[in-house]
């Protein structure tokens, strides 16, 4: 291990030792103010080392940090790929921090605990973006998924004990189911590494009959799926979201529903674009069925919804399957474009985050106060809190896809990615994909007719401390300037997804 | 390509924006100091839309004015941020900023909300604008969804009846049919060879639009685009919302609804539909007139049976709408000296239908206002109580019904100019329907104007000073282009005329 190996992990090891500090931090003084201080300032330095690595990386010409020997590399890679996602990841944990200000004063004992998970949380993802080896994936993922188990678990009610419980279990059962697809890629390639197992993979795919080359490998394929299934929460593996949403403390539920999916649908572009290249032809088919299911259930489901939080669980199903449409849109024409439905996937990831923030934000604002998540309750919100049901308004608006928004952008490349294919059956996901969009529109827009349109019940103003609208309005912000201007990021999406698609 | 930046179509659009913008911060206070604020930003937006239809020059490069700069350049996607106006976009901004006003003018009484009303007022006029410009269709589907959410709440929040019904009828129709276009634009940008949302590159005569590499048959791309103009145009059988939406929209967003949107539906025909797929509109040509016939005659006689005044003009509407279709259709099959004729009357038609059914709904407005009833059967006998409303209802009437020397005769004549060459049989179904909205027409203003007066409508106010200013502004475009109509016209069918040619080449092309 060389002092450059340390380098590459430097920021996952300030933002692990963040999280003890922050710990060592509650037991010696017990303020809220000071611990959301110390976390949100403490971010500086994993994004001060990551943005150091990306310039290392300018400087060397390439898209990815490279040494003779050393051990770091042989499981990780530090590429625009990852860093793309490491400050996407540190964007959305820092606003999480700032939000929580006002959320984390009913959890007296434990807030400490709160930011030290959740920042531990956040290593873990930050682990699994750069992961490409099958066991660093696997160690990433429930570092990721442990600390947001017991997150979901820390209200003192019931509903909360249950979001905690459902979300061990069931991430238990498809790391487990993950498990045993890594275990049979390990047995038909020999190698834990994407590259060598893409090499091996390449050299035995010769039969064509059976899909993915053999049955092994088709095995293997649906386990990992199911795996990442959970972690995207796409259809049919979502049954814990909607629960998990409603029980789980909210700010830690705008954390999972952005963080945790975005680190997810990283490593499924890794897996299945670096290491699974030569079945190229194949898993896109499955991928694109999974994208119809979700953006399906998640959107008729979500119609009959009464509570916010459930609502948006059905909605992030939804949003899974629209970001699979564009993981499934591997180019067949390869060369210059080949990177155009990685590339949408990013863009997309990035105007969801900020618009998911934005409305997790607004929903954290007012239940801190009203003490309900019935949309019922929301009646007359315009007038009671008008900046976040304002904002709240504008993300719903993003959701259903419309502009000005970031969301409304990313639907487009992200389709166009799709149409691009040359696939009919990709066309018809786009016109599924749209027809979803319209269901959507109806029950986002409710939500805003409740808060626009109905009397409200109480008239008291509800007010928030000063960190949680500044959280809301950069949130509400980026949301805005991803639809006006995201020339920037996308970008930057294409010049990250570079490492994937190099070798097409 | 179209180049440069000129600025003045970028004010023009954004104006109402900025005003908007303006309220919103509460940069304005007092309900009456809101009225005239937006009565004087939309007066300004009325001017600088005369000054872009004056400054455009029929006979030069076909777009003008153009504003353009890049919007989003990165490897797999194109678009820039482009407006500009040819000959058939420019009278459709003019018609944008006359309606706009009049829509100010006629919300005079709104006592609910008054903030929040001019600001989605103003969004929607400054996306009804943007969709007119824009000549990316990038930015073209932006400014047509941005449309919709001001108008959903414009319906929920003032209207009445089953407001929010109707809004959310209004909204589920048009974003299915966006949808459609969605999938199509994507399309025509993955097909056009050049990874760009630029329109006016494709509207070059054999542009980049290329049949051999299109991601899906052009037939299919032609009717996906139809399909979206069609909803929102609106065409039996996807005309079940206008009713609705209009019955229970303010009288403003009746206005802008009938004056302006539906006429988003028209220009995305000629622009898209006539233009790009020169080819399927000609294979097409029969079930487009024909599903523009069916909306003419069906539109007018349900519109007899009507006894709410708006839900009557909504009627009316879809009938006068199929003539666009007509006219639209009419231009594939006729080659030589009349080709353009249904053309210009289909653009023609969307101009003087503005108007007219413009100045009907601010008539029915001031009417509601003074009375709180649409019911034609409690009317009566209103003609010497308020002389004045009675003009606007007698003029928008008789234009409607297509009388000389006012503005619907001249685009109908031209439609069916157009038509009776190309489609006799179905023409002369159509002039049906024309004669029945004689019938319809004669017989609400009869029943609503003439007769018996009901004695609790004896001390009825006439318009107020406010609510002249609509008044006068439409009746004097429709007289304007009903006495001399080249005016328009000209401008009209300077924009039309690449169409035209590509047309008649291609006939030509076929005799040979």
């Amino acid at each position: 291990m060389t002092a450059y190996d340390l380098f590459l992990i430097s920021p996952l090891l300030a933002l692990a030792a963040l999280a003890m500090l922050v710990i060592v931090v509650d037991l010696l003084t017990r303020r809220t103010g000071l611990l959301v201080g110390v976390s949100f300032v403490g971010l500086a330095a994993p994004a001060a080392l990551s943005v150091w690595q990306l310039v290392s990386l300018s400087g060397s010409g390439q898209s990815e940090l490279m040494a003779e020997g050393s051990v770091v590399l042989y499981t990780l890679s530090i590429d625009r790929f990852a860093l793309f996602f490491n400050f996407l990841i540190l964007a959305a944990v820092g606003l999480v921090v700032l939000v929580s200000n006002d959320y984390v004063r009913r959890i007296e004992r434990l807030q400490g605990e709160y930011f030290g998970l959740m920042l531990l949380s956040a290593t873990g993802m930050m682990l699994m973006v750069a992961a490409d080896e099958l066991i660093t994936m696997y160690i990433a993922l429930e570092l990721t998924t442990l600390p947001l188990a017991a997150l979901a678990a820390f209200l003192p009610n019931g509903r909360s004990s249950e979001a905690g419980m459902k979300f061990l279990i069931i991430g238990a059962i498809s790391s487990a189911l993950m498990l045993y697809g890594m275990a049979l890629i390990y047995g038909l390639t020999g190698s834990t590494r994407l590259e060598e197992i893409a090499v091996a993979l390449a050299a035995g795919s010769s039969s064509g009959l059976i899909p993915f080359g053999s049955m092994a490998a088709l095995l293997a394929v649906v386990l990992l799926l199911a795996g990442f299934g959970f972690k995207m929460s796409a259809a049919p593996f979502q049954m814990w979201v909607p629960d998990v949403y409603q029980g789980a403390p909210t700010p830690m539920v705008a954390f999972l529903s952005v963080a945790s999916k975005a680190a997810a649908f990283a490593l499924v572009l890794r897996v299945f674009y670096i290491g699974f290249d030569a079945l190229g032809g194949d898993w896109w088919v499955l991928l694109a069925g999974l994208a119809a299911l979700s953006m399906t259930i998640g959107n008729l489901v979500a119609i009959s919804q009464r509570n916010i939080n459930r609502l948006f669980g059905y909605s992030t199903i939804a949003h899974a399957g629209y970001l699979l449409v564009g993981v499934a849109a591997i180019a067949t024409a390869g060369g210059e474009e080949a990177g155009f439905g990685p590339s949408s996937v990013l863009f997309y990831l990035t105007a969801y985050t900020a618009a998911n923030l934005t409305a997790f934000f607004a929903i954290t604002c007012i239940e801190t106060r009203i003490n309900s998540s019935e949309i019922a309750d929301y009646a007359g919100m315009l007038r009671r809190a008008p900046f976040p049901a304002i904002a709240l308004a504008l993300a719903l608006i993003a959701l259903i896809g419309l502009p000005p928004t970031g969301v409304f952008i990313a639907k487009i490349h992200i389709f166009a990615a799709a149409i691009n294919t040359g696939e009919s059956l990709m066309t018809w996901l786009v016109i599924i994909g749209v027809v979803n969009s319209v269901i959507s529109a109806y029950y986002y827009l409710r939500v805003i007719r409740v808060m626009f349109l109905q009397p409200a019940i109480h008239t008291e103003r509800l007010r928030a401390s000063w960190p949680v609208n500044v959280a809301l309005g950069v949130a509400a912000l980026c949301m805005l300037w991803l639809g006006v201007a995201p020339g920037a990021v996308l970008d930057a999406a294409e010049r990250a997804v570079v490492v994937l698609v190099a070798g097409g | 390509m179209a180049t440069g930046f000129t600025g003045l179509l970028t004010v023009t659009v954004f104006l109402p924006a900025v005003a908007a913008l303006l309220l919103g911060v509460g940069a304005v206070r007092g309900d009456r100091n809101i009225r005239w604020f937006a009565a004087v930003v939309a007066a300004a937006d009325l001017v600088l839309s005369v000054i872009v239809f004056v400054s455009f020059r029929p006979g030069g490069d076909q777009f003008q004015l153009v504003d353009r700069f890049d919007w989003i350049s990165v490897e797999t996607m194109h678009a820039s941020y482009l407006l500009g106006v040819d000959g058939i976009s420019a009278p459709l901004v003019m018609l944008t900023g006359l309606l706009g006003l009049c829509a100010v003018f006629v919300s005079f009484h709104i006592s609910h909300r008054v903030r929040e009303y001019f600001i989605w007022l103003f969004v929607l006029q400054t996306a009804v604008l943007g969709v007119f410009t824009a000549l990316d269709f990038l930015l073209f589907f932006l400014f047509w969804e941005i449309e919709l959410v001001p108008m959903y709440l414009l319906i929920s929040t003032w209207g009445a009846g089953r407001r929010e019904y109707s809004a959310m009828k209004f909204l589920i129709f048009t974003i299915l049919g966006s949808a459609f276009m969605l999938v199509a634009i994507l399309a025509v940008f993955v097909s056009s060879g050049v990874d760009s949302f630029n329109m006016t590159s494709l509207l070059e005569p054999g542009g980049a639009l290329d049949a051999t590499r299109a991601a899906l048959p052009m037939g299919l791309l032609f009717w996906l685009f139809f399909i979206a103009f069609a909803v929102k145009l609106p065409t039996w059988p996807v005309h079940t919302w206008l009713p609705d939406a209009h019955t229970d929209a303010p009288t403003a967003g009746s206005v802008m609804l009938a004056g302006v949107m539906l006429k988003m539906g028209g220009y995305g025909l000629l622009r898209v539909n006539a233009s790009m797929f020169p080819e399927q509109l000609q294979t097409y040509a029969l079930p487009v007139v024909a599903l523009g016939v069916i909306s003419v005659l069906y539109g007018a006689v349900v519109t007899l049976r009507q006894t709410d005044l708006k839900r009557l003009i909504a009627y009316s509407s879809v009938s006068h709408m199929g003539l666009v279709l007509l006219g639209l259709g009419s231009v594939a099959a006729v080659g030589g000296a009349l080709s353009d004729a249904g053309l210009t009357g289909a653009a023609m038609q969307l101009f003087t239908h503005g108007t007219i059914t413009g100045l009907l709904f601010v008539a029915v407005g001031i009417l509601y206002e003074k009375t709180h009833t649409r019911h034609i059967p409690d009317l009566g006998g209103l003609a010497n109580r308020m002389p004045v409303v009675a003009t606007a209802f007698l003029v928008a009437g008789a234009a409607s019904l297509g009388l000389p020397a006012l503005s619907g005769f001249v685009s109908e004549l031209l439609v069916f100019f157009g038509g009776f060459r190309a489609f006799p049989a179905l023409t002369i179904l159509a002039v049906l329907g024309i004669i029945l909205a004689a019938g319809y027409i004669l017989w609400m203003l009869q029943r609503t104007l003439f007769g018996p007066r009901p004695s609790r409508w004896d001390d009825l106010s006439d318009a107020s000073p406010v609510e002249l200013v609509p008044v006068v502004l439409l009746v004097v475009s429709i007289v304007a282009v009903g006495v001399y109509p080249a005016w328009l016209t000209d401008v009209f069918r300077d924009g039309l005329e690449p169409i035209v040619n590509g047309y008649n080449a291609g006939i030509a092309g076929v005799g040979r």
